[in-house]
């Protein structure tokens, strides 16, 4: 069984970004770019069940301008065995890179789509669903434990006040939570190694689909700022404050 | 123009997500109905009704629906959609599961986790975890929106719908439920909780963060919340995260114990009323939102704080 795992190149994870003073956007120019976090835990999953011999070959694909071969470098020498690159340096929204990996599903006929919950740029949080949708698969959103069956795979699922476990036809989707598991890093060997693994080059056009945004954004901002406020000395002086001055008590 | 809302509950009660993301569904302008679907869903369903300005509510009773599974209520949402112009639900585990597939199969690209309505088509959501906020205008003829409760007061009842029961779609039979663990507590839900106290990395342990945090929680009647280094370390279990990758937060009063304030923790909850942070290094950043930062070693403050209550 193949296992895909789309992974996306975005600011990382310890930058503080900057919003444009003229409202354009945020500022990308030479900060740094890293895999995003919830895909690096993709990655591993796929990893840990090839590694558990339930799959055979591992491949991650990344939509996006040509620096993208990085974030899919990262992902084979992490040891995953092959790449695909569909290179633009438009915008594509979720909508659209959910058609692309459905014209790749359909070439690569994986038994597994493996994704981050959600990208830490834009937070939709729409691409494993979405894809899952226009495959009529079923999807196991927001995992935290993936148990492969013979041809059911069943998720265990981080929701509001506990945990979900369904099962799910195969081929399916799975979408990572924080908890699935830790992400390795990649050895010196295994990134020298990952230079020879093959990546495939190709474009939108190839998969017939077109990046024009759906969404305008009229605007960036800044979120509203918070002021300080003041120290108290002790406890009693803070119960008197919330009862008297904020009156929350 | 009609708006379709999708209801969270539990079947036998209406979330009061439903009711807040009613508020945003509402300023978008027109009639407004909500679906029901689940199973022995009556009592959710007469709740709905007495939301105020909704018209109708639909109702979709069938076991196929009991458990929200994706499929299957994204299956019947697609069914229903050629009657309305919008399709909202609250940014719950549920909505952000269910409602990117009901966008796709419509193709349309949906709006995700809408903290301010300015027209029809017109919203505001944060990006960045927060760090900064794009205003959107959707271009597509409908509109798929998921809607951050913490952003919206809860619309108050006093209405009367018309209730219609809803035809079940047909099953995809492609998914099932196998179980839940929901933790039963008597606490308030952390993401409506009108208080909040939230431990950090500094309570130490598990036994500690039970220890100093729940008897201040009891007295409050207190949700409680954990920074993601306590999640990670154990202390305190998955969903008490609140952060970009938990949940977000807006309380009346947010109590922030031992945690230094990570960005991605306020995130979380620096839309919250009143912040108060109890932390014994006076430089951390947490200090920087809360209206009242007192510098001291908590596992002395919280028992002293619980005391004088």
């Amino acid at each position: 069984m193949k296992i895909l795992v789309p992974v996306k190149r975005v600011v990382d994870y310890n930058v503080k970004v900057r919003v444009k003073a003229d409202g354009s956007g945020v500022e990308l120019a030479n900060v740094k770019m890293s895999m995003n976090p919830f895909d690096e835990i993709a990655v591993e999953e796929a990893l840990r069940l090839k590694e558990a011999g339930k799959a055979t070959e591992i491949i991650v694909v990344s939509i996006g301008p040509k620096q993208s071969t990085e974030t899919i470098r990262t992902g084979l020498a992490m040891g995953a065995d092959r790449g695909i690159l569909v290179q633009t340096d438009d915008i594509v929204e979720p909508l659209a890179v959910a058609k692309v990996l459905k014209g790749i599903v359909e070439e690569e006929e994986p038994g597994l789509v493996i994704l981050g919950k959600q990208a830490i740029d834009d937070d939709c949080n729409q691409t494993g669903q979405m894809l899952a949708a226009l495959l009529g698969w079923a999807q196991g959103t927001f995992a935290s434990k993936v148990d492969l069956g013979d041809s059911t795979v069943d998720v265990t699922r981080e929701i509001d006040g506990g945990l979900q476990t369904v099962k799910l036809n195969m081929p399916a989707i799975v979408t990572t939570d924080l908890r699935l598991n830790e992400p390795r890093y990649a050895s010196l060997p295994n990134i020298m190694k990952a230079k020879k693994k093959p990546i495939a080059e190709k474009t939108l056009a190839d998969f017939g689909v077109e990046a024009t945004p759906r969404l305008k954004v009229l605007k960036t901002a800044e979120p509203a700022s918070r002021q300080a406020g003041v120290k108290v000395a002790s406890v009693d002086e803070l119960v008197s404050k919330l009862k008297n001055e904020a009156g929350v008590l | 123009m009609t708006t379709l809302l999708v209801a969270e509950h539990t079947n036998s009660a209406l979330n009061e997500a439903t009711a807040k993301a009613l508020t945003a569904a509402a300023e978008m302008g027109g009639d407004v109905h909500i679906l029901v679907a689940g199973k022995d869903c009556g009592a959710a369903a007469d709740a709905a009704t007495k939301l105020a300005g909704v018209s109708k509510v639909l109702v979709a009773d069938d076991a196929a629906y009991e458990h929200q599974l994706a499929e299957t209520v994204g299956d019947l949402i697609v069914s229903l959609a050629g009657d309305y112009d919008a399709i909202v639900s609250a940014a719950t585990t549920n909505g952000k599961n269910t409602l990117p597939r009901v966008a796709a199969k419509l193709d349309v690209m949906q709006v995700s986790d809408v903290i301010a309505v300015e027209s029809a088509d017109t919203f505001q959501r944060p990006i960045y975890a927060g760090n900064a906020i794009q205003t959107v205008q959707s271009t597509d003829a409908k509109k798929v929106l998921t809607v951050r409760t913490a952003s919206f007061a809860a619309t108050a009842e006093g209405g009367a719908a018309t209730v219609e029961a809803a035809t079940p779609a047909a099953d995809p039979e492609i998914s099932s439920f196998v179980g839940e663990e929901i933790a039963a507590s008597d606490r308030p839900e952390l993401a409506g909780a009108k208080i909040i106290i939230s431990g950090g990395r500094a309570l130490g342990s598990e036994e500690k963060f039970n220890e100093v945090i729940t008897p201040v929680a009891d007295k409050l009647g207190a949700a409680i919340g954990a920074s993601r280094a306590a999640v990670d370390a154990g202390y305190a279990p998955n969903d008490w995260q609140v952060g970009q990758t938990g949940k977000v937060v807006a309380p009346d009063l947010y109590i922030a114990c031992g945690i230094s304030g990570a960005i991605q923790h306020l995130a979380g909850m620096k839309d919250s009323k009143v912040i108060v942070a109890i932390n014994k290094d006076e430089e951390a950043p947490i200090f920087q939102v809360a209206d009242y930062g007192l510098v001291a070693d908590l596992f002395e403050a919280l028992p002293e704080l619980e005391k004088a209550l």
